[in-house]
């Protein structure tokens, strides 16, 4: 009998002007010791699946239709007493943010404790002693005394193993994991995802794993259900969905997972992907305000040469100046662009990427180093005339689609406001002819301008931010994690836009990311970045065929496998 | 923890210099001190001698460090309206105040922490909504007329409660009095600590209320209801203990405010305390009294300023590490 | 990544108008909800009608001294015996008819009411602006001062602010300038709520990425603080001044009360309520206790409302 089985479900949140169907519709069976991976995109209702097996749904949702059954006893229709006796008991749960999951103020043992003791008749020291079997068991070393600290002594990684543990205290049948490291880096998250497959195959426990990584769910589970929108569209064996997928929506969701073995040229523009909006009108791009782009001279040598760049950050202020304490984000850093090409970054959070686009862009003063933009030395400009001259041909794309434009503003004004700034426009009617052709431009036609950011979803948002950057007529942009918080699909078109304005305008790219996949799909050369420094730079296919630095290879090492996917509808480059 | 409270004490000593700059520049700016001392017949040898004998013709510095000095001794000079050192006059009065302050604390904490915890979890019961209207009432009539209606009610109407004073007090020691050992004591201070409490009682409500409703909705919260920890737990341990920080802090402040407040329900109550007695000499300037209550009720401030913070740093273990 | 929200992708069709936006939004939808919010917004529109227009609506002019007469002193309200029914409230000692009395002193209350509260939060909404985007010195200056100034509540700081401006003007001058010290005083002790919620708002607004964007374009500091960041932190900035409003009057009514606010020649309703204190024993209860019970609708309707704005801002509540 299987562990877990969902017949049905429907799950309703009733609005205020119409009830909102979450999921409809969906069967699912999980067996013990076996892996069930439910992958979808935003809004296609997978976190309310496991919300609703573990009966913690948020207000006002409620089971409209179906039955969940553990281990063939109902569940769903149990009164709330019984059902919380569950949780914890029989279903043990694993949350995103292992930041966030734990009470700051408790230490790990007495949230250990407490909860043990909740579901086990044991006594206080019975349940110390597996506290410290759990603890030993999920990999943190010195589990006798790390228990006694608090949440906030211990890293990401090392939270989330805590976050483990407590799932796993009363030895439950059923684990469900909602994107369990959705906020890790690479190389804590392989090491969750390999500590979640031992624990079980070693414990017997069933595990229900929300994601929206294909490569978590190519990794560790057994089978897949694939949801779009509420519904069930395909659910079978990893290997066969992933390797055959038969659903157009699976068919074109594989295809835009960019691959770090296979460098493609574009991403297939498939069908079930949100529409872009108003087709494109073509711009001759050699007479039009925007070509005017290419007019720089060209520069001789690089157009951006960065040597010894150094910041330093004051983390402890104090009078006595050996109290003070400081923080390298970035360390002697030294690398060049050459005109028209894309230069990736590749690291780790807290690598110092994002600190080198800032300084390159004068949010932030570099405590050392130089860099040279088109042979002008860009920290030793004072003259205002010339720092916004050189801001002018350098812009950026923000990570955050939704923090990254003025909720206030009009579509309209976010992008015209660079246009008057920098006077490149003679008239106010000019100023909206080149809005609406850059709104054109990117794809969402010039009715957008007249609406707010917040009527669009995080694709268009990141449409806009592209505009926006365009508005100054750059030679250089800088794309900071664009598409990190974008769903697959969209993140293969906004990519795909990326490519195509840079061909066409010329642009030189500097491309910051975490993710390896990506980066191999955009760019020309590759510097990989440690704990602030820059460990190699190496030609893209070079840097993952024959990788030098040991950082390298163990990041490419640590990329989840994506082989099991389908190469259907690819075109290599 | 040490080189916290140092530092702690450091910056509570800051404050107290600026407020007691504040108040020298009030009793040296403010009017001449001299001309406010004296009578219309008094020649100007004899004021000039007074000015001397008072050290206003030293530098401004000079001044203000005797002013600090005498200030930390309790000195701060005799009152112009009623020719008697400030100091005396306050230390009859202080008993009265810090009594009813207390009383009204009390009674503010006793009555609305419970109410706030139980408002802020079981939001939508119909016990909450008519907590939340009472608390809206509290803020919204002003203090002194609360303290009318009840003198009306009470007092006028139904005769129970004395209007005015702090009815029988048994001496303590050589100043301090108290009316919490007779009956008559304890019956005037019943509507004062009320009228005075009432708004900081409902202010602490409504504050409880939305940091539990705040805390209620983290993911720790969740996640321990995931785990199927038993309410009790999840509401005490955990959430109660996590709306404790910012709470303590405005409650600190509110308490503190207390005393300023205590102003007011003197007034209505006519309570022989030290607001009555700065009120008067705001309407009549009599700076020195003005200075000192400044001084005072900074101090109580700063105190009670630092014991919330040490609270904070036992509650708090982040605070803990980072500082050590 | 909730997976409730759905994605509300429009079509290029025309963005709906203005008027059509508010009645369609969730806050309007709350707004009507809240049946005793609505009951507040009516009650505070005709308490602000009637205060403005005092002059218009009211029965008598109190303060016309010809048509004041001392032999109507102390009429009691209407359902009382010797009641006058040109009086429907009573009269106070003076023979002021005691509703009028009480639409002037409200018009009084609430103007002392909304220039304090403008005025504090121009002060606060400046100084926080500055204190949170420049951040360093400036944002520590700013802060030790406002600690400081939080140290003693409004009502003291007003005292001290009476106290010490008739100490240099002397007393004489108090009814010419009272309106003003009391304004002043009162603004004064409320704009740090203002410059710590903006600097707070601020801070966390500046290390958004749209400022950041507004930055790298080269749009200097000035400029974004006032079109970038001050429209994204009018939020809580609007929920503190309809709370300070309330508060303003009713600190404005404890200062008169107090005896330093406004004189009886020109009576708030703190004014009126310390006239009538001092006949609450002998029986005539209604010079007290009528301007009391208006002055406690005024700011219970204007909190009613603040309560709301606050819950209906707050998008965690919802």
């Amino acid at each position: 009998m299987s562990v877990l089985q969902i017949k049905d479900l429907k799950v309703e949140f009733p609005g205020r002007k119409s009830t909102f169907v979450a999921v409809e519709g969906v069967n699912l069976k999980v067996e013990a010791g076996k892996i069930l991976g439910v992958v979808g995109e935003s809004g296609a209702g997978k976190s309310t699946v496991g919300n609703a097996v573990i009966g913690l749904l948020a207000e006002p949702g409620r089971i409209a239709e179906g039955e969940i059954y553990l281990h063939g006893q109902r569940i769903d229709s149990l009164p709330d007493k019984q059902k919380r006796r569950l949780r914890g008991r029989k279903i043990g749960m694993i949350f995103q943010d292992p930041l966030t999951s734990l009470d700051p103020l408790q230490t790990v043992e007495s949230q250990l404790v407490e909860t043990i003791r909740t579901h086990l008749a044991l006594s206080r020291d019975e349940a110390r002693a597996r506290a410290i079997e759990l603890i030993d068991a999920v990999g943190i070393p010195d589990a006798p005394e790390r228990i006694k600290q608090y949440p906030h002594q211990f890293s990401g990684g090392m939270r989330q193993r805590v976050v483990i543990a407590l799932a796993l205290c009363a030895e439950p049948e059923l684990v469900i994991a909602d994107e369990p490291t959705t906020a890790l880096d690479v190389s804590i998250q392989a090491q969750i995802l390999e500590l979640m497959k031992k624990l079980c195959a070693e414990r017997n426990v069933a595990m229900l794993v929300i994601t929206h990584d294909m490569g978590v769910i190519a990794d560790i589970t057994d089978h897949v259900a694939v949801m779009y929108h509420g519904k069930l569209v395909e659910y079978g064996e990893t290997a066969q969905v992933l390797g055959h997928p038969q659903h157009p929506y699976t068919k074109s969701l594989i295809s835009a997972v960019p691959r770090p073995d296979i460098r493609i040229e574009r991403f297939p523009v498939v069908d079930y992907i949100e529409k872009a909006g108003a087709p494109i009108r073509q711009i001759d791009i050699a007479t039009h305000w925007l070509g005017k782009a290419r007019a720089y001279d060209k520069a001789e040598g690089p157009l951006l040469k960065i040597s010894e760049l150094g910041m330093r950050f004051q983390v402890a202020g104090s009078i006595i100046r050996s109290r003070r304490r400081y923080f390298d984000a970035v360390k002697k850093v030294s690398f060049d662009i050459a005109e028209g090409e894309t230069f990736g970054l590749v690291g780790e959070s807290g690598s110092g990427k994002s600190t080198i686009a800032r300084l390159i862009t004068g949010l932030y003063h570099p405590t050392g180093g130089s860099i040279r933009f088109a042979g002008q030395e860009l920290t030793e400009l004072s003259n205002r005339k010339q720092i916004l001259a050189m801001r002018r041909q350098m812009q950026m794309i923000f990570q955050d689609p939704f923090s990254s434009l003025n909720a206030r503003m009009r579509v309209r004004s976010i992008i015209a406001e660079p246009i008057k700034f920098h006077r490149l426009a003679s008239s106010g009617a000019q100023v909206r002819q080149i809005v609406d052709d850059l709104l054109d431009h990117v794809g969402l036609g010039a009715a957008a301008g007249e609406k707010f950011p917040h009527e669009f979803s995080g694709g268009q948002r990141q449409r806009i931010s592209i505009a926006r950057a365009l508005a100054t007529r750059p030679r250089f942009l800088i794309c900071d994690e664009p598409t990190s918080a974008l769903d697959v699909s969209i993140q293969a078109q906004i990519l795909n836009l990326l490519k195509d304005l840079q061909q066409e305008l010329g642009l030189t790219m500097l491309f910051i990311s975490h993710d390896l996949a990506v980066i191999r799909q955009m760019c020309n050369r590759i510097g990989v970045m440690r704990h602030g420094e820059l460990c190699e730079v190496a030609e893209c296919d070079a840097l993952f065929e024959t990788p030098e630095h040991p950082y390298t290879r163990e990041l490419l090492s640590l990329m989840p496998s994506l082989e099991l996917l389908s190469t259907e509808n690819l075109e290599t480059a | 923890m040490l080189g916290f409270a140092v530092r702690r004490l450091m910056q509570a000593i800051v404050v107290l210099l600026v407020v007691a700059l504040l108040s020298f520049s009030l009793f040296r700016f403010v009017g001449d001190p001299v001309n406010m001392m004296v009578g219309i017949e008094t020649s100007i040898q004899e004021r000039e001698a007074l000015r001397e004998r008072l050290g206003l013709n030293d530098p401004i510095p000079v001044q203000f460090g005797r002013f600090v000095v005498k200030a930390a001794q309790f000195d701060f000079g005799t009152s112009y309206q009623f020719h008697q050192p400030v100091s005396e006059l306050f230390a009859k009065r202080i008993p009265a105040t810090l009594e009813l302050s207390f009383m009204s604390a009390l009674f503010a904490l006793a009555v609305g922490v419970p109410m706030g915890i139980y408002a802020g979890l079981n939001r939508e019961s119909r016990l909450s909504k008519l907590f939340l209207s009472v608390s809206l009432v509290g803020i919204s009539l002003p203090t002194f007329f609360i303290g009318i209606l009840l003198i009306f009610l009470f007092s006028v109407t139904l005769q129970w409660l004395p209007s005015y004073g702090r009815g029988e007090v048994v001496k303590i020691g050589s100043w301090w009095t108290t009316g919490l050992l007779t009956w008559s004591g304890l019956k005037a201070l019943i509507m004062p600590s009320i009228t005075l409490g009432l708004y900081q009682m409902t202010l602490i409500m409504r504050l409880i209320r939305a940091e539990m409703l705040e805390v209620i909705r983290t993911d720790y919260i969740k996640f321990a209801r995931a785990r199927g920890l038993p309410d009790r737990i999840v509401h005490f341990r955990h959430a109660l203990k996590n709306t404790l920080v910012p709470v303590i802090t405005i409650t600190g402040l509110q308490l503190g405010a207390l005393i300023a407040f205590a102003t007011i329900t003197e007034t209505v109550f006519q309570w022989p305390g030290m607001g009555i007695m700065f009120l008067q000499a705001v309407q009549n300037v009599d700076i020195p009294i003005m200075s000192a209550y400044l001084l005072l009720t900074a101090f109580l401030f700063v105190v009670i300023n630092f014991i919330v913070d040490i609270l904070y740093f036992l509650i708090d273990p982040r605070l803990r590490v980072e500082r050590a | 990544m909730s997976d409730v929200s759905s994605k509300d992708a429009k079509g290029p069709d025309a963005p709906p108008g203005l008027v059509a936006r508010i009645i369609d939004s969730d806050m309007f939808h709350s707004f009507l909800r809240s049946r005793i919010t609505v009951l507040a917004a009516i009650g505070t529109l005709i308490l602000f009608f009637v205060a403005f227009f005092a002059p218009l609506v009211a029965p008598h002019d109190p303060f016309d001294l010809a048509s004041v007469s001392i032999l109507d002193a102390r009429v009691p309200p209407f359902w009382m015996e010797f009641a006058d029914p040109r009086f429907p409230l009573g009269t106070d000692d003076q023979g002021r008819d005691i509703i009028s009395a009480i639409f002037y002193g409200m018009r009084i209350s609430l103007i002392v009411g909304f220039c304090s509260v403008f005025l504090a939060a121009a002060l606060g909404i400046t100084l926080g602006l500055i204190a949170g985007y420049m951040g360093g010195r400036v944002d520590a200056v700013i802060m030790r001062i406002a600690d400081i100034q939080l140290t003693f509540p409004a009502i003291l700081i007003a005292l001290l602010v009476d106290g010490a401006v008739h100490g240099i003007f002397g007393t004489l001058n108090r009814e010419v300038f009272s309106f003003w010290i009391l304004i002043f005083s009162i603004a004064l002790s409320f704009w740090v709520q203002y410059a710590r919620t903006v600097r707070g708002s601020t801070m966390v607004e500046k290390n958004k990425e749209y400022v950041q964007a507004a930055r790298v374009i080269g749009i200097p500091s000035s400029t974004i603080m006032i079109r970038h960041i001050l429209p994204n932190v009018t939020g809580p900035v609007l929920v503190i001044a309809t709370i300070n409003l309330a508060l303003a009057i009713v600190t404005e009514a404890t200062l008169s009360f107090l005896g330093v606010g406004m004189p009886p020649t020109q009576p708030s309703l703190g004014t009126l309520i310390a006239i009538g204190n001092d006949f609450l024993y002998s029986g005539e209860w209604w010079i007290a206790i009528f301007p009391g019970l208006a002055l406690a609708l005024l700011v219970l309707n204007v909190n009613l409302l603040g309560d709301w704005l606050r819950d209906a801002l707050n998008p965690k509540l919802r």
